[in-house]
């Protein structure tokens, strides 16, 4: 049974940084709610090329919710009002026959704007640069069994190292904090034998590159895990502040 | 008409030869590298190893990728795990013979048995290696490492990381690709598409590429250039890659001179969640696992559109289980694949269009209960109601075959060196261990094993090697000459101003590809492809529209470009399962087959690496790279 949606879409456009942006608003007719949110872009975009308009910009690649490409703001919401939902796993069927989505960029002073829905988030890979690394040189690493790791913190470590750095939870926080996403990094590396050495000094070194990078202090208002795609827990937070 | 170069395959017993190679290599002094560039071209889980390792070593490297980071490549979303010949017993001779000869086995005789056994050889040192990168694979209640079984294997040696690894490998390795970043020693040059490469007399000597921002375009320029730029199952529009996967700069070096082998040999996995509209953008993997307890089934009556559960048992067809009574729903990928597909061809299939069929847990919910399942299954149960909206444990899941791997890709030699020098080519983009068909679990292995080890040696053996540097006058020459090739493939594509598209050509392109060069090809099939193909190609170049601002953002031209360079190389691949007259692996000739309907190979004619030559404005030339198997004889696969 394919199921019809209609639905009027306010996107935020703008060429690009130097210039102002507006919401402009665009109709989508009778879809099938089995098209994602992206899919209805992607038509949406094929219509305005024939009519010799810009397509809307957007990020995205895999479309199966892993690579952290995605993730704009429906409603006001990083990646939409589903749970551990990426916006490129949103489908039609998700949204009321005749509502209006608001789409937007993900908005913080550390995400400059490039185009449309697309901002620069480097600033992500360049905490991960100013530490989030153990430092082991190919070929130097002892056998893989002399680090014995239980389960317990083998699946907490992982837990915590599925971020998929899509920039939500700090798009989603008043302050534009990037804790949960440093917080994430530190509790992979320090949960394991192999990242005890320099643990303290890794924490350092990304707390100083957050601020370097103008992101917020932690508003603790917890918005970051409610959205988290991943379902980060936001007590990593707290555990990073014990460091 | 060139001649097929040298593989430089070890000599003697294949047995520790990479080893014995290894240690001969030349090198080069750390003050000599420090002055020596590299560029990669992909940040996937082979670029990003290999640009890592070279960094360590001394050079200085560019990673060029398409994504706003590294981490995003698509390495990121293979799910099931990484195969290793690894035991806590410290002689382990017999795991590393075994996953050789299901290595060579798997791929149907048709690698190379001295680049999969070096693929063994390596694998223990890759596990070492990432789990001192903190890559937290699974473990066993006393804090070992776990592993599982996977398809094609008779033992358990598949490491994971849940249904992550693939992510959780790339995270690894692009964590030691910014520590090098952190050192300066690697320079990250994201958001650029390649599209053409710089030849100083014959040598490969850097790359142009097109800023995706600006538009502009850039040239870098290098002493070696890396190509790790993953598969070209997109050429099938719908398929499990992500959506902007891309062969142009494989496709550029071919058109260049590199040679392409075994281009039409392409895995095509079994459950996918199937199409359910035509604006849909891709078909979304379910790992294998599901074979464990979901059970297969069509209706036995033809066109039957009634509810699956208003089916009665006595009415369902179990066809794995009624053909294959020994595996079951457990055949190997291929031949699952093919069952469903001739199914649904004669009309039995189910969903959108008949184009798919049950699979089915409710049996096994009914035997272990629904909490058993769930939390066997459950990020796979999640991910199916995302999509579908529908709930696996009520009611059964539509799943169909999707293109999902390309075993074929540039032809390299054993030290991972395309036939044009100084360019060397990694990861799913090269044609070196798969053979005809890849073992489940051993295309992270072959990435890493490429980036971490192989690729480091070799690049460096090569650079130890040459004596000859161009003058500066000649690679500003080359430099422009490329340039102009590139900006004048924009504007070809941007003046036509046509009334279609990219993606209607795209979706059309997909449909003739899985047609006639997917599950199932004859020669009929082919040649009509052929035919097809050329037709769509014309009229791509003659009404295409493509949004004429190209000094910014434009993601339809690069769309665009990517497709242009898939309609000449779906060209080739169907040449190429046109002249490969039997089947074997996931190539399957519907004239070359057994009474029983399985893969009939022969050994006497094919058992080589069916080698392209591009030759412009004439038919390419297959060079033939005969294979020869002394550790391991070729044998019949058999499921019954």
């Amino acid at each position: 049974m394919t199921n019809k949606i209609s639905l009027d879409l306010r996107i935020w456009r703008q060429e690009s940084v130097s210039q102002e942006g507006a919401y402009v608003e665009y109709r989508i007719e009778d879809l099938s709610t089995n098209l994602s949110l992206l899919e209805a872009l992607d038509k949406l975009n094929e219509e305005l090329v024939m009519n010799g308009e810009r397509p809307i910009n957007f990020d995205h690649d895999c479309r199966e919710g892993i690579c952290g490409s995605c993730g704009f703001l429906v409603n006001g919401q990083p990646h939409g009002p589903k749970d551990a939902t990426t916006i490129c796993q949103l489908y039609l069927r998700n949204f009321r026959d005749q509502s209006t989505l608001t789409l937007e960029p993900l908005r913080a002073k550390a995400f400059p704007l490039i185009q449309d829905l697309v901002v620069d988030r480097s600033s992500l890979d360049r905490l991960i640069i100013s530490g989030g690394f153990y430092s082991v040189d190919t070929g130097s690493a002892p056998d893989a069994n002399s680090f014995k790791v239980s389960q317990d913190n083998s699946s907490s470590a992982f837990q915590t190292a599925t971020c998929i750095g899509c920039g939500a939870c700090i798009a989603s926080c008043r302050n534009a904090s990037a804790s949960l996403f440093v917080a994430a990094k530190l509790a992979h590396l320090g949960q394991l034998p192999q990242g005890q050495t320099l643990r303290s000094e890794r924490a350092k070194q990304m707390k100083k590159q957050m601020a370097a990078e103008e992101f917020g202090s932690c508003s603790n208002n917890l918005d970051c895990e409610a959205i988290c795609p991943k379902e980060i827990s936001s007590n990593w937070i707290s555990w990073m502040n014990r460091e | 008409m060139s001649h097929l170069p040298d593989p430089c395959l070890p000599t003697g017993v294949c047995d520790g030869a990479w080893q014995r190679i290894q240690t001969s290599l030349p090198s080069i002094p750390v003050e000599k590298k420090n002055g020596m560039q590299i560029v990669v071209v992909g940040g996937g889980l082979s670029g990003s190893s290999a640009a890592a390792t070279l960094a360590e070593q001394g050079f200085h490297v560019k990673l060029i990728t398409y994504h706003d980071s590294p981490r995003r490549a698509h390495s990121v979303a293979a799910q099931g795990g990484i195969n290793a010949a690894k035991s806590i017993e410290e002689d382990n001779l017999d795991g590393i013979n075994e996953l050789f000869k299901d290595t060579v086995r798997g791929g149907d005789f048709r690698a190379r048995e001295a680049t999969c056994r070096r693929l063994a050889e390596i694998s223990g040192s890759i596990i070492d290696q990432c789990v001192a990168q903190g890559v937290p694979f699974a473990r066993e209640y006393e804090g070992v490492l776990a592993t599982r079984r996977f398809g094609g294997a008779v033992v358990s040696r598949t490491f994971y990381a849940r249904g992550q690894t693939g992510q959780q490998l790339l995270y690894g390795a692009y964590q030691a690709l910014m520590r090098q970043v952190a050192n300066q020693r690697v320079e990250l040059l994201p958001r650029r598409d390649v599209l053409e490469l710089i030849k100083v007399n014959g040598v490969i000597r850097g790359v142009v590429s097109r800023n995706l921002l600006s538009g502009k375009l850039e040239v870098f320029r290098a002493h070696a250039v890396i190509l790790a730029t993953g598969g070209y199952s997109n050429v099938y529009f719908l398929s499990t890659n992500s959506l902007k996967s891309n062969a142009t700069a494989i496709w550029r070096a071919h058109k260049q001179g590199a040679f392409f082998a075994n281009p039409s040999f392409t895995q095509i996995h079994p459950t996918c969640i199937p199409l359910g509209d035509k604006y849909q953008s891709k078909l979304t993997l379910m790992s294998e696992s599901l074979r464990n307890d979901g059970r297969i089934w069509l209706p036995k009556q033809i066109n039957d559109k009634r509810h699956p559960s208003d089916i009665p048992e006595l009415q369902r067809d179990y066809f794995l289980e009624r053909l294959y009574p020994s595996y079951g729903n457990m055949v190997p990928r291929d031949v699952a694949s093919r069952r469903a597909k001739e199914l649904c061809d004669a009309g039995f299939g189910v969903g959108v269009d008949g184009r798919s069929v049950y699979l089915d847990l409710r049996d096994a919910i009914l035997r272990k209960g629904p909490q058993e399942i769930k939390s066997k299954y459950g990020n796979l149960i999640d991910m199916y109601e995302r999509i579908v909206g529908e709930d696996p444990l009520a009611m059964p899941m539509r799943i169909y075959p999707a293109p999902h791997y390309t075993m074929g890709g540039l032809w390299v030699d054993y030290h991972l060196m395309s036939t044009l020098p100084g360019l060397f080519v990694l990861g799913e983009a090269n044609c070196t261990v798969h053979g005809a068909n890849r073992l489940g679990a051993n295309a992270l292995l072959q990435c890493l094993a490429d980036g971490y080890f192989i690729a480091p040696s070799s690049v460096t053996a090569w650079l130890a090697g040459q004596t000859f540097s161009p003058s500066s006058q000649e690679i500003d020459n080359a430099c422009i000459e490329a340039m102009a090739k590139a900006q004048k493939r924009i504007d070809d594509l941007v003046k036509v101003k046509g009334g279609i598209p990219v993606d209607d050509f795209h979706r059309k392109l997909g449909k003739i590809m899985i047609n006639r060069c997917g599950i199932i090809r004859d020669e009929r099939g082919l040649r009509s492809g052929l035919k097809e193909v050329n037709e769509l190609k014309n009229q791509f170049h003659n009404e295409v529209r493509v949004p004429f601002e190209v000094d910014c953002p434009n993601p339809e031209l690069e769309k665009a470009m990517r497709v242009a360079d898939f309609l000449e190389l779906a060209h080739l691949m169907l040449s190429d399962a046109l002249s490969r007259e039997e089947s074997c692996g996931a190539h399957f000739r519907e004239e070359y087959q057994t009474k029983e309907g399985e893969a009939l190979r022969d050994d006497e004619n094919y058992s080589h690496i069916a080698v392209w030559e591009f030759v412009r404005g004439a038919s390419s030339i297959k060079h033939v790279e005969g294979l020869s198997f002394s550790a391991i004889q070729p044998d019949k696969r058999s499921y019954r």
